[in-house]
């Protein structure tokens, strides 16, 4: 009985998806010998002739030279048993592309009725294993060769449960994100976090589509910020492209803070003392003040108080006016005392200093008080003036805050807090009263200054806030 | 071709002509005197029918019935000649073009097509044979050979007198792989150690596409003046030259004085493997030219000459080389699927638990699919 076979186009090289039919030696009617070479077929890497696997007479040549066939297409149909008796029908159709690419082998399918005998052998390659795909572009993803089909990775259906990893379930917890390195390469480029891409590759591997379109997913959108406040408010830096956040570059004024706060945090141990005393006294004082003619002029508040205080307790205690000198391992006790003021500005913190503030009376430090002020305020503080600094008062308190632990400005070895001054109840005079009242807390160099030493410089600024009378007795 | 180069043809030991006709050596006449015509005819038909199994395997390849095939076409002489002066007690370290040498060491070729078809690893027991596995990474099977070399002699197999236990090995390479690392390692401890190891270099002209002429500057037994191995250049298309270089380089190795390189200068006819095409990098007329000196035809040529290859014996041969090709057809068309979980089977030598644990989890794996069934 006639039985015809089908001879599918082979991969001829490794991983060839697609060959182009060439030459067909041989013609319809022709007797063909196994291993005949039947047809010359050019392939991405050669021109190469295809032997013929079966002995008959060739009854259909099933594509056209110059045509491109994919690898699995049936291209040629050989009666191989040409003197049995007449088929009741000719050869099946022909199947598609599709079909044929599932059926595992590249040869002899059998196609008449006599299918008892010669079935088809076993597929040869891994390649055959894989379900069918249409044809896409190729992965490329072989060693030698011109890639895979693409979808050749189609996952295959899995039965209930899960698979836990060699090893028992822990040992597989947590899965490193799996991409290559020209992948990974990209995503850092771009600035994607892989943990955040969605894996579409074989075994969950990010691929360089999945990072582009993490990157348009996410690419310039607008301000995540609430609702109808779509206008940036900073004055500079890069918007992230998720819209959530601005970054801008750290320079000027912020750069140089950050420099003198990390280097002052980290190189002088800090101490801070506290303490809260009565300043009803001081208040009134201010208050005298400025009705005094002689301070018309000038604007009187609280920390011109505080500020002469600073400068009593450090004429009582001139060690606490020092700085500590690394490299020559020598502390540095000042004659003088350039009193700082820590003052917030556009530009953000500067530290100017009142030269030589020991030695000016309490209306020509209102008058450098106010200067620096109106200077830091318009942006005008010069270099100069927030140089050679010796102790420093941050003024916190019109800001609500009752205190803190300020930090050191570097090359000095104190600096003084003034918290809130709010009315309180308190102890005076053997009764609650309100009263006007304060939290002071100062900063130290431990590395010079002993508790001790702290301690009584603090008292004695509490000590003239409380009553001011005692600048008299010693001044 | 350059006169001094790795395709130079000077100096090449031979002891038959392109024509046929047989010649004397000083030095290695001696050691092909002994060939009989029964032994001479029994070469040729072991090169007839690995030709006949390469050209069947390749047509198998075209019809996509193995994934890859390496062609020894054209290196039959080297090939046959050298794997005829083994002694069963010899082990052989082969590349992967050495299917010649695996005939000769009672390997069924047609075993060999498991690895081609990629059901297999190794496709056979090394012990059996004193045949190690196909080594498809250039070069790295020099040093195993070596190693394997210097406890023959720590097992005191080398330099007894007794010529049933002395032994030796070869490593079987090509011209390519003397650019390896691993090559020129291989060279040095074997030796510095007198290792009793037979370097077998197929200068086969071409490492893939690239002419030797990129490996070298000298002839590749060169080599051996570098490290004090001695060595010779032998016509590879001549069986008879390269059986008594090859004879006598054993002899040497088992007899305690140490390693040989045998530079067999040959060509390889088809292409590197059935993924390349050799017309985009070497001339027609440089094939014709090789085609002209077949190794399988100038041993025809001498023994129809001396009047030793009577019609029967060739009917037979003939006979012999159809079966083998339809056996080969047959064998592969009708192989199946391999049980995947073989491939734990040969790892260690010995149980291993994590292999074990391997094995498992991957059973579990296959077992998890819906469709396993067509898989397994």
């Amino acid at each position: 009985m006639p039985t015809y076979q089908q001879f599918n186009l082979p991969d001829a090289g490794e991983g060839l998806t697609e060959a182009d039919i060439v030459t067909w030696s041989v013609a319809v009617g022709d007797t063909v010998e196994v291993n005949q070479p039947i047809v010359e077929i050019e392939t991405a890497k050669s021109l190469v002739e295809l032997p013929s696997p079966f002995s008959g007479v060739v009854t259909r040549l099933l594509v056209d030279e110059g045509e491109t066939v994919e690898v699995g297409v049936p291209i040629l149909e050989v009666d191989v048993d040409p003197d049995g008796e007449a088929p009741a029908e000719p050869s099946a159709p022909v199947q598609t592309a599709d079909a044929v690419a599932e059926q595992p082998s590249p040869v002899a399918q059998e196609s008449a009725q006599d299918s008892a005998h010669a079935s088809a052998p076993a597929a040869p390659s891994a390649a055959a294993a894989a379900p069918a795909a249409p044809a896409e572009e190729g992965s490329g993803a072989v060693l030698v060769g011109y890639g895979v089909k693409a979808g050749s990775a189609t996952r295959r259906e899995r039965v209930e449960g899960s698979l836990e990893p060699i090893g028992g379930a822990e040992a597989g917890a947590e899965y490193p994100v799996l991409a290559k390195p020209p992948v990974r390469k990209l995503a850092k480029e771009l600035g994607v976090d892989l943990t955040t891409v969605t894996p579409s590759g074989p075994g969950g591997l990010v691929t360089r589509e999945d990072v582009e379109q993490q990157v348009k997913a996410t690419a310039a959108q607008t301000l995540a910020t609430y609702a109808g406040d779509d206008q940036p408010w900073l004055a500079s830096g890069t918007t992230t492209r998720d819209g959530r956040s601005t970054r801008v570059p750290v320079k000027s004024v912020r750069k140089r803070t950050a420099e003198a706060m990390v280097q002052s945090a980290f190189t002088a141990p800090h101490v801070t003392e506290f303490l809260t005393v009565d300043v009803t006294e001081t208040m009134n004082l201010v208050a005298r003040l400025k009705q005094d003619r002689d301070f018309a002029d000038v604007r009187v508040t609280p920390l011109l108080i505080v500020a002469k205080a600073l400068l009593l307790a450090v004429r009582r205690h001139p060690e606490v006016n020092a700085s500590w000198d690394d490299e020559a391992q020598e502390i540095v006790y000042k004659h003088y005392v350039n009193l700082g003021i820590a003052a917030s500005t556009p530009r953000g913190l500067v530290v100017p200093n009142i030269k030589d503030a020991h030695r000016l009376p309490l209306h020509a430090l209102a008058v450098e008080l106010q200067d620096l002020t109106a200077q830091a305020r318009n942006g005008s503080t010069s270099p100069r003036a927030m140089n050679d600094g010796t102790v420093t008062i941050t003024n916190i308190g019109p800001l609500g805050i009752d205190t803190g632990t300020p930090i050191l400005n570097p090359g000095e070895s104190a600096i003084l807090a003034f918290g809130a001054v709010r009315q309180q109840p308190w102890v005076h005079e053997g009764e609650i009263a309100v009263r006007w009242v304060t939290t002071l807390a100062l900063s130290f160099d431990h590395r010079l200054i002993d508790g001790e030493l702290g301690a009584r410089v603090l008292a004695d600024v509490g000590r003239v806030m409380q009553d001011p009378s005692q600048g008299l007795v010693w001044a | 071709m350059a006169a001094g180069g790795p395709l130079s043809t000077d100096d090449l030991v031979q002891l038959l002509t392109p024509a046929g006709e047989r010649i004397g050596h000083q030095q290695f006449d001696a050691y092909a005197s002994h060939l009989t015509p029964e032994e001479l005819r029994a070469m040729w038909r072991d090169m007839t029918l690995v030709r006949a199994f390469d050209k069947e395997a390749t047509s198998l390849q075209r019809q996509g019935e193995l994934g890859l095939w390496v062609q020894s076409w054209g290196q039959e002489a080297a090939q046959i000649g050298s794997g005829h002066a083994l002694n069963s007690q010899d082990f052989v370290f082969p590349s992967y073009r050495e299917h010649g040498v695996a005939h000769t060491r009672g390997v069924d070729l047609v075993e060999v097509l498991r690895i081609f078809r990629g059901l297999q690893h190794g496709a056979w027991t090394p012990a059996d044979h004193n045949f190690h596995l196909y080594t498809l990474v250039i070069g790295s099977h020099a040093l195993h050979a070596t190693g394997y070399a210097m406890g023959l002699t720590k097992d005191g197999l080398v330099a007894t007198g007794d010529p049933a236990k002395d032994a030796a090995v070869v490593a079987y390479f090509g011209d390519g792989a003397t650019s390896q690392g691993d090559v020129a390692e291989a060279l040095t401890f074997a030796s510095v150690y007198d290792a009793p190891v037979v370097f077998f270099v197929q200068n086969n002209q071409y490492a893939i596409s690239e002419s030797a002429t990129r490996q070298s500057r000298v002839p590749i037994a060169d080599r051996g003046k570098g490290v004090g191995i001695p060595s010779v250049r032998v016509d590879g298309n001549d069986v008879i030259a390269s059986h008594a270089v090859t004879r006598w380089a054993l002899e040497h190795a088992r007899s305690g004085q140490g390693p040989v390189l045998i530079e067999a200068f040959t060509y390889r006819m088809g292409a590197h493997t059935t993924s390349d095409d050799p017309t985009r990098y070497r001339p027609k007329a440089e094939e014709q030219l090789w085609a002209e000196r077949d190794p399988i035809a100038r041993l025809e040529a001498h023994l129809e000459a001396a009047g030793e290859l009577p019609d029967e014996f060739r009917a037979e041969v003939e006979a012999q080389a159809k079966a083998l090709g339809e056996r080969t057809r047959t064998t592969v068309r009708g192989w199946t699927k391999p049980d995947t979980l073989g491939m734990f089977d040969h790892v260690y030598a010995e149980p291993h638990a994590s292999v074990e644990a391997e094995r498992a989890w991957f059973d579990r794996y296959q077992r998890s699919f819906a469709d396993q069934e067509a898989t397994r």
